[in-house]
């Protein structure tokens, strides 16, 4: 929690306001059974209807000032709350942005949502409770504490007794229910796992007949919730009975212990309704004092989610003095590169060279786990390499910005990825003032002209939120167009053609081949057919190279090259 | 319609955690209230006793809470009798400790009692809540058991989830605390005004005038935030959807360079949600304040005219504080009721959409005596088979096809041409329109489903795993398979050998997102539960096309031996396959174009010939 403090820093001056209104009302609400018990012991002793009417009317003023300390503290500690909130969101998400793959890999995609979202808003609205509650719940004690006092310094002695029985009545319960309470969350989670589990595998369970199987799962895990929650709920509903129980019984002892001070003359009628008013403050403020300690530990999970991002540095850092670009154009070189991902035991990569030059195909085929999409992947440096370099142009891209180096690459990866929005703003992902012309050329070799004169709205088509109402062909196609827009040095084509029919790929490559001719091109594929007729094809093994150049020579030099191909063609097309 | 479901699921969402619906906060309506909430009392029934006990404890506990005020005036009227005699100097006067005593013991009593019986009452309630919403969680999942294909294949997970879920949990949670919240209230509330007419009409009245003016300004300042809370969730439904879309895309985000422009639109979103969100809470937090001043006015107007009606020796000083307890626990209940109505309405809401669940039209059931195959040959029959996904929209009509024994199909065709749904006719996912599909000449319809699926073997393209080892993943293909027959099957996958590289080995657990093994070994892993599985008919539904063509080549070999002697379906893209094919299906945009083996459909220059041609069209290239 103190982290995340500094982010109320520019609300101090509102922070602290926000406190003496607190304590200004707290003043307010306390005062108003004081000015009654003046009218107990003056006015209705001595009979005084004026003097009752007097004080009722001060009563009414103060009254009305404490509301108007109350509006002003929530006034302000809603646009702290909120003040907070919005900071906290917008440092998150930049430092989010500013990942590379492998942080984005550690923490997870789907819990980095929930980091910038659920979390920062469980975390704004507690800070919006301590605001209001947690501040006002000690000046509301403190305050019922001394006025308490001041009235009558030995009846006072029944609160020292009764404070710690109460504070120790939450502390064993909470003791006994908070961790059943976090045991039941996992046991809900467990049982939104099973269900999803179900949902997502539907064919899979019905084709394989064990959907009894399933349900028995379920059912035991419902049961096992069923059984947490009940006890969870049965210690918790005690906590509420025990107080009013304890907080009654106080008085009861005020009222005795009082009556025989006023029998003695040592304390007034007036006083001792003050009195009981003063202590049931008092034990309602530490009620409320207990809740926040409920809210607390479930702010601080989120808490501590969101300073793991927050302290999370990204390895893959921009130069201090970046080189810029020599005058060659679209040479990509390998030197001796090896690379693993982290925390793999064996190297993807090994002493990898290679060189692709402008205007060449360079095609790069092998089998699962032989590294091919990982040799993409680290051109644009998603990821940063173990040893060798990987030069652009000449310059180790470690010592170019990233922006600069991403700026001169057109990728599109194996799995099409587009945003809500038109099919327009898109393509304009590749080049932000692309246009009208632009576009339509890159959709043009992309093959995705058709399909788009036929949607009703055309370029200005609206694209769901994950791209769901286009198919799988067409989202890959406008990922083709999004990379051919930016008329980039280099393409990179991550087995991206593996969702067109051959048809469609056929016509594509053609159309590209035009298209591509002053660039570098490094395509990733499955289908022999896809590669066949590239420059230069490099098959890969177990991340290492066990053969480079054009598909006839490899077929007559390379062993795996030759595996490869005869399982996707027949012998008449190999010769 | 999308749009607003969304937006009522992220309204679901924020209240879910954020700990109950706070005020002036828009309340969900059920489109049928009365229905649902009968059809929840049904649940309820089985739980009378308890509900009559949890009745009786409320009624009692409560009673016993309104009396004490009273009993307590009496005590302090007592101590001031005394005291006022002693000032006027009435000679022998004292205190009546005593009698003070007396009523204190009684007020001890009372309060014991009416704490042990408010526990009592929560504690049943819990049980009951707990154990209404066990069943209701089992009825759905049983429920979800028996609804067909076509309802999953209609509604998102996320939907069908949160069914099950969060709207199970509203319910839940609301039985557990808003019912008896609710009862206690109306009881005080009675009670309260009973004993504050006993002690003074007029100052019964007094207190009254407080009454509406709270349910009014209830009433104002929540209309006032409503149009801010509506605002809050449409900004923070936005900034939800951009984070997950900037986050999932984020690879694509950096190759693009699109970070700074993804930031400014979050910004953007950023502010319009501070700048709605803290008038929303700004708005709705000034009700408590407002609603405490016009109690205040109503406790001076309490002192005062109490005060002076003492002094006219009307009514006690003791009932002065009793009256002042009282008119506080007098304002708590109606501000309770109102924002439990909230509550209840929300509740019977989302029990209404566990309802709709429970209502969802079922499988047709299995016919009772269902025709066995026990030796099954796999001959299958497409006899006039009509089918559509939607009434008006023609997709398969007038199918015939004859598969013998031991026969490959493949199925071909430009992707999304809809070849799932012959795989989803055959396992009898979904139910065809007209004709019949006969295995060994029996209609599948004739056959318990799950003796008509036991015979298949499925591989189907999206991988599904589930959390747990490798071991089980495996042997959910058969039930009571043992390690011999699952690493057999595992060898026979090509997939043994991975296994075995892995620390744990076949005890290796799958995570939740099955992402510590790669896409290609998921392949592996459902083909090896397959294998598994002896079927004498094969789907393989593009089952090799993200594992690497070195891999699939060796997968082919298993596959081939697996294929052999049984009745095999392929979808797949791989010509090689096909040409070798018994039978070769053409499809395209759902429905079978052309049908015959290779030879014959290179020959008729059609749609298949045109796709085989143009495979090879990059031979022209070189």
């Amino acid at each position: 929690m103190k982290k995340l403090i500094k982010f109320l820093k520019p609300y101090t001056v509102a922070v602290v306001a926000v406190i003496v209104f607190v304590f200004a009302q707290s003043i307010s609400e306390l005062y108003l059974p004081t000015l009654m018990s003046d009218i107990v012991d003056i006015g209705i002793v001595n009979g005084d209807i004026k003097y009752i009417i007097k004080i009722g009317g001060i009563m009414l003023i103060v009254a009305a000032g404490g509301t108007i300390f109350t509006i002003l503290a929530s006034f302000l500690s809603s646009r702290v709350a909120a003040g907070f909130g919005r900071d906290l969101r917008n440092q998150v998400f930049s430092k989010v942005e500013s990942f590379s793959i492998e942080e984005f890999e550690k923490i997870g995609t789907s819990s980095l949502i929930t980091r910038t979202t659920n979390d920062i808003t469980q975390i704004q609205q507690v800070v919006f409770m301590i605001l209001r509650m947690m501040i006002s719940a000690p000046l509301m004690c403190i305050g019922g504490i001394i006025m308490a006092v001041s009235r009558d310094a030995e009846l006072s002695l029944v609160i020292v007794i009764v404070i710690p029985i109460i504070a120790s009545l939450i502390f064993l319960i909470a003791k006994k229910g908070v961790p059943l309470f976090k045991v039941m969350q996992t046991k809900i989670d467990k049982l939104n796992l099973i269900l999803r589990e179900e949902l997502t595998g539907i064919r899979v369970i019905r084709a394989f007949n064990r959907s009894e199987h399933e349900k028995e799962r379920f059912n035991k895990a419902n049961l096992d919730l069923t059984k947490t929650a009940s006890k969870a709920f049965k210690i918790m509903v005690s906590l509420m009975p025990l107080m009013m129980l304890l907080l009654n019984l106080t008085t009861i002892s005020i009222i005795w212990f009082g009556g025989l001070r006023i029998d003695s003359g040592r304390m007034q009628v007036g006083d001792l309704m003050a009195f009981i008013q003063y202590v049931m403050q008092i034990m309602f403020s530490l009620f409320m004092l207990s809740m926040m300690f409920v809210m607390i530990p479930r702010a601080s999970v989120s808490t501590n989610r969101i300073n793991q991002v927050l302290e999370m540095e990204t390895n893959i850092k921009d130069p201090k003095q970046p080189k810029k670009n020599t005058g060659k154009k679209g040479l990509v070189e390998f030197k001796n590169v090896s690379f693993s991902y982290p925390g793999a035991e064996r190297p993807v990569l090994n002493n990898l060279s290679f060189c692709a030059q402008s205007g060449k195909v360079t095609a790069i085929i092998g089998g699962t786990g032989s590294g091919k999409s990982t040799v993409i992947n680290l051109i644009p440096r998603f990821y940063d390499i173990d040893s060798g370099s990987i030069l652009i142009n000449g310059i180790d891209i470690r010592e170019m910005s990233q922006k600069e180096l991403r700026s001169k690459i057109g990728f599109v990866p194996q799995k099409a990825v587009l945003f809500s929005g038109t099919i327009a703003d898109n393509i304009r992902y590749g080049k932000e003032n692309a246009t009208v012309d632009e576009i339509q050329h890159a959709v043009d070799i992309a093959q995705a002209t058709d399909f788009i004169i036929n949607m009703k709205d055309g370029f200005d088509y609206q694209i769901s939120q994950g791209g769901t109402n286009i198919s799988g062909g067409q989202k890959q196609r406008l990922s083709i167009a999004r990379a051919l827009v930016r008329k980039p040095e280099i393409y990179l084509f991550d087995d991206s053609f593996s969702a067109l029919d051959f048809k469609t790929d056929a016509k594509l490559r053609i159309a590209l081949k035009k298209e591509i001719k002053d660039s570098t091109v490094i395509i990733v594929a499955q289908r022999v057919s896809t590669i066949m007729d590239a420059d230069q094809i490099l098959v890969l093994d177990e991340g290492e190279i066990v053969g480079i150049g054009k598909h006839k020579e490899l077929l007559n030099t390379c062993k795996v090259y030759r595996e490869i191909v005869s399982s996707q063609l027949s012998e008449e097309e190999l010769a | 319609m999308s749009e607003k479901r969304k937006q009522q699921q992220n309204h679901r969402m924020n209240r879910s955690h954020g700990g109950g619906p706070r005020m002036g906060m828009p309340v969900e309506k059920a489109k049928d209230f009365k229905g649902t909430l009968r059809r929840l009392l049904h649940y309820l029934r089985p739980h009378i006793f308890q509900f009559v006990l949890v009745f009786i404890m409320a009624v009692l506990s409560t009673i016993f809470t309104i009396a004490s005020p009273k009993i307590m005036g009496l005590a302090t009227t007592e101590l001031f009798k005394g005291v006022m005699m002693k000032l006027q100097g009435v000679p022998g006067a004292s205190i009546n400790f005593d009698y003070i005593k007396m009523i204190l013991l009684v007020l001890i009593v009372l309060y014991v009692i009416s704490a042990l019986f408010s526990y009592i009452q929560q504690f049943i309630m819990a049980d009951v809540a707990q154990k209404t919403v066990f069943d209701m969680r089992k009825e759905v999942n049983d429920k979800l058991a028996r609804l067909p294909l076509k309802f999953f294949d209609s509604h998102t997970h996320g939907e069908i989830l949160s069914r099950v879920t969060n709207d199970i949990d509203s319910v839940s949670s609301t039985l557990q605390q808003s019912i008896t919240q609710l009862l206690t209230a109306i009881i005080t509330l009675i009670g309260v005004t009973i004993m504050m007419l006993a002690i003074s009409p007029i100052m019964t009245l007094l207190g009254l005038i407080t009454l509406p003016l709270s349910l009014f300004v209830t009433k104002f300042v929540a209309t006032r935030s409503q149009q801010y809370f509506i605002g809050q969730q449409k900004a923070l439904g936005a900034l939800n959807g951009h984070v997950e879309e900037m986050y999932t895309g984020h690879k694509i985000i950096k190759a693009f360079g699109y970070e700074e422009r993804s930031i400014e639109k979050f910004n953007h979103i950023n502010e319009e949600l501070y700048y709605s969100g803290w008038k929303a809470q700004f708005i709705s937090g000034i009700i408590m304040p407002l609603i405490n001043f016009i109690n205040n006015i109503g406790y001076v107007f309490v002192s005062v005219v109490g005060g002076i009606l003492v002094t006219k020796k009307s009514i006690q000083i003791g009932d002065i504080q009793a009256f002042i307890q009282y008119s506080r626990q007098f304002t708590q209940p109606i501000v309770q009721t109102a924002n439990i109505a909230n509550v209840i309405q929300g509740m019977v809401a989302s029990a209404e959409r566990v309802f709709e669940i429970l209502d969802e039209i079922e499988e047709i059931p299995d016919e009772p005596h269902g025709k066995v195959i026990e030796f099954p040959e796999g001959e299958i029959k497409f006899e006039n088979v009509q089918f559509r996904y939607q009434e008006d929209v023609e997709l398969i009509e007038n199918m015939n096809i004859e598969v013998h024994p031991g026969e490959t199909i493949a199925i071909v065709g430009p992707t999304g041409a809809g070849k799932t749904t012959l795989v989803n006719l055959l396992m009898r996912f979904y139910e065809i329109n007209d004709g019949k599909i006969e295995i060994d000449g029996i209609d599948i319809r004739d056959m318990a489903r799950s003796d008509l699926r036991s015979m298949f073997g499925m591989v189907l393209q999206d991988t599904w795993l589930f959390n747990g080892t490798i071991r089980d993943n495996i042997a959910y293909g058969r039930e009571g398979a043992t390690e011999e027959e699952i690493i057999q099957a595992a060898r026979a996958a090509h997939a043994d050998h991975f296994i075995r590289t892995l620390p744990e080995g076949y005890d290796t657990i799958l995570n939740e997102e099955a992402s510590n093994i790669s896409q290609g070994q998921k392949q592996l892993l459902t083909i090896a539960r397959a294998i598994l599985a002896e079927p004498s008919i094969l789907i393989l539904d593009e089952a090799t096309s993200s594992v690497d063509t070195r891999t699939e080549a060796q997968i082919q070999k298993a596959m081939t031996a697996l294929m052999k002697g049984r009745t095999s379906f392929v979808i797949a893209h791989r010509l090689s396959t096909i040409r070798e094919a018994d039978l070769i299906l053409v499809m395209n945009d759902g429905s079978i174009i052309e049908k015959g083996n290779h030879d014959e459909l290179m020959a008729q220059k059609g749609f298949y010939a045109d796709l085989y041609n143009s495979q090879f069209t990059s031979k022209n290239l070189v």
